[in-house]
């Protein structure tokens, strides 16, 4: 294992799946590992990476253009080959090949799994048009379009975070109909917990969103079509029978792995694909997983592999897994400790921002106000701290600038905690 | 090195600070403050930084 990033003697190439954030930097961390051969990065997008929280925010908003977006690739990955436009069909990864959607192979010594997420759809039958997500700059483009017609009525499934993002994106748009709909009776309650949850619901609910909650999505009415069809949605059926009269529908009820390309390979791919401590994936020396698609124990809590769809992840897990990738490659043992990155999360909605650092999911069993009073007056900071065995384990700020700063005052402390045992 | 800050970006969501203190702090209001022409031994922290900002607003020009 090289302790400093010296070139490792090594020739061969290295295949990128995925020309997202995680594909880029695993790239460029690649090259700062030291890994001196071919890098060829395969997206199914036709774009080169881009960044993707302002499209539920400033882009939707109209306060960022597309072209802002895009990532500016570090120098030392100027070599680096991108062949976007066209997905990888499936892996054989017993022979380190790869058969790509437009009918080429390509062979690779190393692997790094970067395919990320798509978003979950509902199930139910019913009209198509009006209905979105909000993943690509193509789908935040069309919803954009949508949400700036005059006098539309929106109705947002799902209050999770890109669903409560894109609910207070519309309502600064001027839209004066949006209803966030959840079978949960707080939005993003999953993640925060209960009083974090009604707080934010509050400071919603002040800023003119509406919520139905504690229902879920029976079907879509919809008109139009041919033959007597029905294309266009106009209202979502809700589980109470309720029925939500709706132009414009945002499907937010989460995302899926996309990893049917590894498909036959005898992998763990139950949510994402699972990798051991070093972001290994089936046990396999030249295999790696990034991003938002790798299932990976963190030494820093509890052991339990898990997904963790946060942006600072990409980064984190491309450092990490580009040192082992190139390590092996060269032939070295992996001595790093284990891969345990500190979470960081954040979501801007309406005028306020939730900054969290750590794992709050686990420690909501035990959730004490820090700093301000939730309940007190409409514009307070708040500060929640989640504790797990009465140790702190993650921390969330809820207001402006000032709370987004008490919580990076616990981010020290989060850091030097000693390991969680299951 | 050169770094330049895009501030008609950056949302002084404070990434940078914890990635490289001694180019990057806030000031009493929460705003960003940074050293334009910090010493070449600060790459590493630097370039983290340009990494971890949200709205990749950090620019290393030389
Ligand atoms: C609207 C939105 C807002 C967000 N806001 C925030 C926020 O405020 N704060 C925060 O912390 N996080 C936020 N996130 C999360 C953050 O953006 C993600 O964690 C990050 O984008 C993950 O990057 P990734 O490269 O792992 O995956 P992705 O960005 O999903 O990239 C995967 C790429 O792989 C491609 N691909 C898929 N299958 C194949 C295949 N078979 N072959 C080749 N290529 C393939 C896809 O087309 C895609 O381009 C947001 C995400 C979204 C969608
Ligand atoms: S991380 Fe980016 S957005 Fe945040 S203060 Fe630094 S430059 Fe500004």
């Amino acid at each position: 294992m090289p302790a400093a990033p010296s070139p490792v003697p090594v020739t061969g190439r290295v295949v990128v799946a995925g020309a997202s954030m995680g594909g880029l930097r695993a790239a460029e961390q690649l090259r700062a590992a030291g890994w001196t051969g071919a890098i060829t990065v395969v997206g199914d997008e036709p774009h080169m990476p881009y960044n993707r929280p302002p499209l539920s925010k400033e882009v939707l908003a109209g306060k960022a253009s597309f072209d802002s977006l895009a990532f500016t690739p570090k120098a030392a990955a100027a070599d680096v080959e991108w062949r976007l436009g066209s997905p990888v069909a499936a892996a054989r990864l017993a022979e380190r090949t790869l058969d790509l959607a437009d009918g080429s192979t390509l062979a690779f010594d190393g692997l790094v799994v970067a395919t990320g997420m798509r978003p979950r759809r509902l199930g139910c039958p019913g009209p198509t048009e009006g209905r979105h997500t909000v993943r690509t700059l193509a789908d935040a483009q069309a919803l954009r379009d949508a949400l700036t017609r005059p006098g539309v009525r929106v109705v947002v499934i799902g209050a999770g975070f890109i669903g409560c993002e894109v609910a207070a994106t519309a309502v600064g748009l001027g839209v004066r109909e949006v209803t966030v709909v959840d079978p949960l009776p707080l939005p993003m309650v999953g993640p925060l917990g209960e009083a974090p949850a009604r707080a934010l619901l509050r400071r919603h609910e002040e800023r003119g969103v509406r919520f139905a909650l504690g229902t879920g999505v029976a079907g879509f009415e919809g008109v139009g079509g041919a033959e007597g069809g029905e294309d266009r949605v106009t209202g979502v059926v809700l589980s109470d029978g309720r029925v939500l009269p709706a132009d414009v529908v945002v499907e937010s009820v989460g995302s899926v792995a996309n990893t049917e390309w590894l498909d036959g390979n005898r992998l763990d791919l139950t949510d994402g694909a699972l990798t051991d401590e070093q972001l290994r994936v089936g046990g396999l020396p030249y295999v790696v997983a990034v991003g938002d698609v790798a299932r990976f124990p963190n030494a820093r809590y509890d052991g339990v592999p898990r997904r963790v769809e946060h942006w600072s992840i990409p980064t984190d897990t491309a450092k990490h897994a580009a040192k082992v990738l190139t390590a092996q490659l060269a032939g070295f043992e992996v001595c790093l400790p284990a891969f345990a990155p500190l979470p960081t999360f954040w979501s801007d909605q309406h005028d306020f921002r939730l900054q969290s650092f750590g794992a709050p999911a686990l420690g909501k069993g035990d959730v004490r106000v820090l700093d301000g009073d939730p309940d007190g007056d409409r514009d307070g900071d708040v500060l929640f701290g989640y504790h797990r065995g009465g140790h702190l384990v993650g921390v969330v700020a809820l207001g402006g600038q000032a709370a987004a700063m008490g919580a990076a005052k616990y981010r020290a402390q989060l850091l030097k905690q000693p390991a969680l045992t299951a | 090195m050169k770094v330049v800050v895009d501030m008609n970006k950056c949302q002084d969501h404070g990434q940078c600070v914890f990635a490289s203190p001694d180019v990057f702090s806030m000031d009493d209001e929460g705003r960003l403050l940074y050293v334009s022409d910090p010493d070449e031994s600060l790459r590493d922290e630097v370039e983290e930084a340009a990494d971890v900002c949200p709205l990749q607003a950090i620019r290393i020009e030389a």
